[in-house]
């Protein structure tokens, strides 16, 4: 292990990018993501990994590039945010049914419109049917390891799968933290170079991206469900693996103060860390609340969940996307569905908040748990709008 | 992998005696761009790999567990056949490079129809050709979205009737005149850039094979003819892809480093346009006067041709 560095976080991520010593890396700018793609440009031009960087005119064709080069065999990145996922979002369901491990990381960013730039969810709730693993970091340490990790995960034998890895725009991406890399070495003992199932070369030819009839697309898609529902186990497996390596350890769903407590509160990526802080000042004021942090959003780690909230009464979900004129958050009413039959669950109180960049404090967690308390239903509610 | 019979009969020493896109495939009676595709791929020889955009030529072939492609393929989308093939083209020179394959030149190739090169795939072709990429990207212009069912698209000629551009009482069909997708890439300054079309078989096998040798982009557009779309009789098909040569329609040149020059013989005089035209049922409705107009629209742009033709100092 290395000692620690000051670094900012989406410098970071390509950082740890290079030490997966990708082959392909196709990135169209856009804000917050662009950080990232400079510093690979910086480090494949300077010559610091191997690698072709595609200059793509768009992020439909970013997506579509990696996807090109990882059928040719190639371990190939993007990046990207907000307007971008959705030019991609085409392309996503391709990329997982041809079972291409392509790797992206995402700077979550609000979508259009009304344009903005800033923090939420919303860019990648819409992508969360494509069947790509879908991960979220908290901090960047977390950012660098989960990079290293994705490539590991998506080109397993018994996943093939791509993963997209959030990184929340400006409040993740844009910090400046303390982080220890591994070494290359220990990097290449991790994660060999890609050995691909298939691959599009002459030495042995072949056809990918066969259409399907009526007559077996309900199995190529039951198929792909499968494969992403499995993927959890080798998931896991890796990142034990990880933590046996490097002493940090992953798990599909993280808490923090959980056990025991009446009421937890759920987050998923960089607010994690705010709500924490909250928890621990509710908790001197003898409120019992814990913490639950979603890591997996896909494949869904509802085995691990139910065990990180068995016994609270109350759970409340932080949603930072909308479905609009519909039951909620994407979060909150995914885990509502899930739990629906569970006997003794918890009652579920969903906030949208956050949306576009708007701040979330301790203080707004602690006033999120205090409502939390008096609300009598499990209708969605919006927290911190002006009304 | 079939071979031709009778092949010590025919053009021996021109085409590849194997081919790369079989037989049994589910293209239309008197397909003139399938006839394109086996010719292209008989020219490129088997060290390729094809980016196929969505269209014709992708749903007759690749009906899974089936696939009518002896070279390694990949269909990804409709929009982005470009975008794939550079992709595929960073790939394999990144891992040849770095020894994790065979140590062997394999050219990135994209086939699309008109709409995945002229209209919803100009983005992706524009970026890969612009960015320079060693790839031979290859339009099969049937002029139309024949495979959704004949709607216009860019590169439907002046008049033309479609489903979408009906020969209604008030608008005569296309309104506009054919997209000139060559010309648009010779702007990107790219080192070759072909008309084609398979009436003229050693004429597109041998640029087909000049592109193939260029070290970086190359396109080549393809005069298709398509019997369902035009409301041709499919025994026509090699006569029209001769007669719009020989009327001036679709001239035959390339432009190599920027330099045009002719690859058929230039008439004195250009047929009439009229012979073209009235085999199509596409063209039925055109009264004297619209032939007119569509004649001097060739005209105008034969003269365009002719202009650049004589002017053939390289840049």
């Amino acid at each position: 292990m290395g000692k620690r560095i000051g670094m900012e976080v989406a410098i970071a991520a390509s950082e740890a990018v290079a030490l997966c010593n990708i082959d392909v890396a196709a990135v169209y700018p856009i804000t917050p993501q662009s950080h990232m793609a400079e510093h690979l440009a910086d480090i494949i031009h300077d010559g610091r990994i191997d690698a072709e960087f595609i200059t793509v005119e768009s992020e439909h064709s970013s997506i579509s590039a990696c996807a090109g080069a990882s059928a040719a065999g190639a371990r190939a990145y993007t990046a990207t945010s907000s307007q971008g996922l959705m030019l991609m979002h085409e392309i996503l369901p391709i990329v997982s049914a041809m079972r291409l491990p392509v790797v992206m990381g995402n700077a979550n960013r609000a979508v259009s419109g009304p344009l903005s730039i800033w923090n939420d969810h919303s860019d990648i709730m819409p992508q969360r049917d494509s069947g790509w693993i879908c991960m979220f970091a908290e901090n960047g340490q977390e950012v660098v390891d989960l990079t290293i990790q994705s490539f590991k995960i998506a080109e397993h034998p018994d996943v093939m799968l791509p993963v997209v890895l959030n990184i929340d725009g400006f409040q993740l991406t844009h910090m400046i933290e303390p982080l220890e890399f591994p070494s290359q070495k220990e990097v290449n003992k991790f994660l060999p170079p890609r050995k691909p199932f298939a691959s599009l070369h002459p030495d042995n030819p072949l056809s990918m991206g066969c259409f399907n009839t009526p007559d077996i697309y309900m199995e190529t898609m039951k198929a792909k469900d499968t494969a992403l529902h499995n993927s959890k186990k080798t998931i896991v497996k890796i990142w034990n693996e990880w933590g046996k390596q490097f002493g940090r350890t992953y798990r599909p769903v993280e808490t923090y103060k959980a056990k025991g407590a009446d009421t937890l509160i759920v987050t998923m990526g960089s607010m994690g860390e705010t709500a924490s802080i909250a928890v621990d000042q509710l908790r001197k004021k003898g409120i019992s609340v814990g913490l639950v942090k979603m890591r997996l959003w896909r494949p869904f780690p509802l085995d691990e969940l139910r065990a990180a909230i068995k016994g609270c009464k109350t759970l409340i979900v932080m949603d930072r996307a909308v479905s609009f004129g519909g039951a909620g958050g994407p979060v909150g009413t995914e885990i509502k569905s899930l739990l629906y039959h569970d006997k003794g669950r918890p009652r579920i109180v969903d906030f949208i908040m956050g949306l576009g960049g708007r701040d979330v404090t301790v203080d707004d967690f602690i006033a999120m748990v205090e409502r939390a308390k008096k609300k009598k239903d499990e209708t969605y509610e919006y927290y911190g709008v002006r009304e | 992998m079939s071979t031709v019979q009778n092949f010590e009969i025919y053009v021996p020493k021109l085409l590849d005696r194997r081919e790369f896109f079989s037989a049994g495939h589910r293209a239309c009676q008197g397909c003139g761009e399938v006839l394109a595709l086996r010719l292209i791929l008989k020219a490129l020889g088997d060290d390729v790999v094809v980016s196929n955009a969505t269209g014709c030529m992708e749903i007759i072939s690749s009906a899974y567990p089936q696939t009518a492609w002896e070279v390694p393929y990949i269909h990804v989308a409709f929009e982005n056949a470009g975008a794939v093939a550079s992709g595929v083209e960073a790939a394999l020179k990144a891992l040849r490079r770095k020894g994790r394959i065979a140590d062997r030149y394999v050219k990135s190739v994209a086939i699309a129809g008109d709409g995945g090169t002229v209209d919803i795939g100009f983005q992706a072709l524009s970026g890969a050709m612009e960015r320079g990429h060693d790839m031979v990207f290859f339009c099969l212009d049937n002029e139309a979205y024949m495979n959704t069912g004949i709607q216009r698209s860019s590169a439907t000629p002046f008049m033309a009737a479609t489903t979408t551009s009906p020969a209604g009482k008030v608008i005569k069909g296309q309104r506009t005149g054919k997209k000139n997708m060559p010309e648009i890439m010779v702007a990107h300054n790219i080192p070759y850039v072909a008309t084609a079309c398979p009436s003229y078989p050693i004429d597109l096998v041998n640029k087909v094979k000049k592109a193939k040798e260029v070290k970086g982009p190359a396109y080549i557009h393809v005069f298709s003819m398509c019997p369902t779309g035009w409301r041709s009789a499919s025994e026509e098909t090699i006569k029209l892809g001769r007669l719009v040569v020989e009327t001036g329609v679709f001239p035959l040149y390339e432009v190599e480093n920027g330099k045009y020059r002719m690859t058929m013989e230039i008439p004195k005089k250009l047929r009439p346009v009229e012979d073209y035209l009235k085999l199509q049922g596409r063209f039925r409705h055109l009264n004297p006067d619209d032939i007119e107009k569509v004649q001097a629209l060739v005209n105008k742009e034969w003269r365009k041709l002719m202009n650049k033709v004589a002017c053939m100092k390289p840049w």
